[in-house]
């Protein structure tokens, strides 16, 4: 007879580590959580303008990256089993982004108008239960629809480390680290600068004032779901450069992660949901390494404290209603 | 041959009435928290698996593991009697009923939404602690769980699911009676007061945060007892039968019946566990696997936008309302 299992083997959590492996882990969580933050943005803008938790949005970004297979695939990019592999050229990365963010947006906007619009004013349990419910719908009519079998993402750069200071870093980290900055501001510049993101902030603010304003509150409201499933598509497509195992269940707990994000951040604040992304990206990655398979309970932790100690979140306004 | 085919669907019938038997319990003790209380908790699923852990803990002995087979040999002297198998559904209860106390005095300050996420996170966390616990099986979880076994039925004799059923159904009939004599107590009327309108309920005096602690203990001890029939009836669990979508499983459930409603809730848990089972064949039928979770989730939003209250509202199916129903008796009389 075996000893007891569990008994044998190394504990956990006594795993020699040294600090420069902690602070290069801390690198690598920069680089997830910039997409934690792409997605998460999303989360925080709907919440923002309906109160509403779209769990639909982790779903959203797993098409993002299914929409960004296809036109390589089609394009001829993807080999059939056992062939060779065709060189990508870097630009078509760039066709592929943008066809997946548009395909998003479309996405997002048609579930809003079939599933939430016809909810707007019904409970706000009823609307989480569809959302909770559309979240289903795009998860099994995926697998339906891709299969359930992995597709492989393909390779558009070959893996290089590039060095910083005493740290590497992978050529992909680095375009996702520039490429979610670079999303980021540009979204932070039309919320804050632009008409339309005005209206979508006065929306959120207030959405019958607005109306009464003369904003287009339906339009607004299409458009933050086309945004921020444009940004979920941009996450869906980084990830896919770095990790191209592309399955129809990769959004679930990618969404749950996003959402707690948003909720660290502050929900409703674009900047709060980058913070937040980043907090969580590097908090995940650093107890990652001790143990990876505890790094995936950090999210959670990391909700219930925030929700206990400061429900608003890091640079969230606090409610009257909200806890 | 036929007599062979014959005894294996009846006990796959037997199973499936076995797992409406679990479902149904799910579900009235999470109504008791979201339908009556008014609390939306999302983490049923990780009071099921603290109670479905805890219990085949106590009737697998663990200390004897066939590396072979990779199962744990069960010590019959230690699991062979009724009381066995109480104490150890007891005993999953009681954990789950603990962890519902500790759980829930920290997260029941937070309303709606945020409770519904902070309850998610709980199940979440303690899914993958259990996946991380080599103790009891890590990420393969735990096999070779005795079947329940009604010995006063003949010494010697083979456990059937049908034994099972006499476990779940007491429980089924014990978890109804006591929740519809909850419903109709104070405690109850004081719960849909907290519901309805919680500030109201307390300036009544009204202790909403003691009512609400102690109803979420209630439906984490059913819970946890549902775990453990539910880990018995299975003779195998593993974390990934209690993710975020048990939870949302039961919720569905509730839902659908009308949230608030117990006789609701029981009708909902038997549509929505005989349904899929229902649908595999359709499935096969037209070769389309998968569709059956599209349909499920299409009724859901539909459901939604069309009768989100539910099919009884918060009604209760009773005698009464059937009177009422019938042709030429319009009204109470």
């Amino acid at each position: 007879m075996n000893p007891r299992p569990g008994l044998r083997g190394t504990p956990m959590f006594l795993a020699e580590v040294t600090s420069e492996q902690v602070f290069q882990q801390a690198l690598n969580g920069v680089s997830k959580g910039a997409v934690y933050a792409l997605i998460a943005v999303g989360y925080t803008m709907v919440y923002g303008v309906l109160q509403l938790i779209n769990f639909a949005h982790g779903e959203v970004y797993m098409l993002g990256a299914y929409f960004a297979y296809y036109p390589a695939k089609w394009a001829g990019y993807i080999p059939d089993e056992g062939g060779d592999k065709p060189k990508v050229p870097l630009y078509f990365i760039g066709v592929c982004l943008f066809a997946s963010m548009a395909a998003c947006a479309a996405v997002g906007m048609l579930i809003e108008r079939l599933a939430y619009r016809p909810l707007r004013n019904a409970s706000r349990l009823a609307a989480l239960i569809t959302a909770i419910g559309v979240s289903l719908l795009l998860q099994n009519g995926s697998q339906i629809v891709f299969g359930s079998d992995p597709k492989y993402f393909p390779r558009f750069m070959d893996r290089e480390s590039i060095q910083i200071g005493m740290f590497d870093v992978s050529n992909t980290q680095l375009t996702i680290m520039i490429v979610a900055a670079v999303a980021m501001v540009a979204l932070h510049l039309f919320v804050q600068k632009t008409k339309p993101g005005m209206a979508m902030r006065a929306v959120s603010f207030d959405m019958r004032t607005a109306r009464l304003m003369g904003v287009n509150v339906d339009g607004t409201i299409a458009l933050t779901f086309a945004i921020g499933s444009a940004m979920a598509a941009i996450g869906g497509v980084l990830i896919a450069m770095d990790q191209p195992r592309l399955t129809p269940l990769m959004g679930l707990l990618m969404g749950l992660k996003a959402f707690v994000a948003a909720v660290l951040g502050g929900i409703g604040s674009i900047p709060g949901a980058a913070l937040g992304g980043l907090i969580l990206g590097v908090a995940e990655s650093v107890v990652g390494t001790w143990s990876t398979t505890y790094a995936e309970a950090v999210a959670f932790i990391i909700l219930i404290l925030v929700l206990l100690v400061k429900p608003s979140g890091l640079l969230g306004k606090s409610g009257r209603e909200k806890v | 041959m036929n007599l062979f085919l014959g005894a294996y669907i009846e006990e796959y019938v037997v199973q499936i009435i076995n797992m409406v038997g679990v479902s149904i319990i799910l579900a009235v003790s999470l109504n008791v928290i979201n339908g009556l209380t008014g609390q939306f908790s999302l983490g049923h699923a990780g009071f099921m698996a603290i109670g479905a852990y805890v219990s085949a803990y106590f009737t697998t002995d663990l200390s004897y593991f066939n590396p072979e087979t990779a199962e744990y040999i069960t010590d019959p002297a230690l699991v062979d009697s009724v009381w066995g198998y109480l104490g150890s559904l007891l005993a999953g209860g009681v954990v789950a009923a603990v962890a519902g106390l500790i759980v829930g005095i920290p997260t029941l300050r937070l309303r709606g939404d945020y409770l519904a996420i902070a309850t998610l996170g709980f199940g979440e966390i303690v899914r993958i602690l259990i996946t991380n616990f080599e103790r009891v099986g890590g990420a393969n979880g735990l096999s070779g769980i005795p079947q329940f076994k009604i010995i006063l039925m003949g010494e010697g004799r083979d456990a059937t699911a049908l034994d099972g059923t006499f476990f779940i159904f007491a429980f089924v009939v014990l978890c109804i009676i006591l929740s519809a004599q909850l419903q109709r107590s104070t405690y109850g009327r004081a719960l849909i007061a907290v519901r309805e309108n919680e500030l109201a309920a307390e300036v009544m005096g009204i202790p909403a945060v003691r009512l609400k602690i102690t109803a979420f203990v209630y439906g984490a001890f059913f819970a946890g007892v549902a775990g453990g029939l539910f880990a018995h009836l299975l003779q195998t669990v593993t974390p990934a039968s209690f993710t975020f979508m048990k939870s949302v499983e039961v919720v569905v459930m509730l839902v659908l019946g009308g949230l608030g409603s117990m006789t609701g809730a029981i009708v909902g848990a038997i549509v929505l566990t005989v349904l899929p089972e229902a649908l595999r064949d359709v499935e096969q039928e037209i070769d389309l696997p998968g569709i059956r979770m599209v349909v499920y989730s299409l009724i859901l939003i539909l459901l939604m936008i069309f009768r989100p209250q539910g099919i009884f509202g918060q009604r209760e199916l009773s005698l009464r309302l059937l009177g009422r129903l019938l042709p030429g008796r319009k009204g109470r009389e």
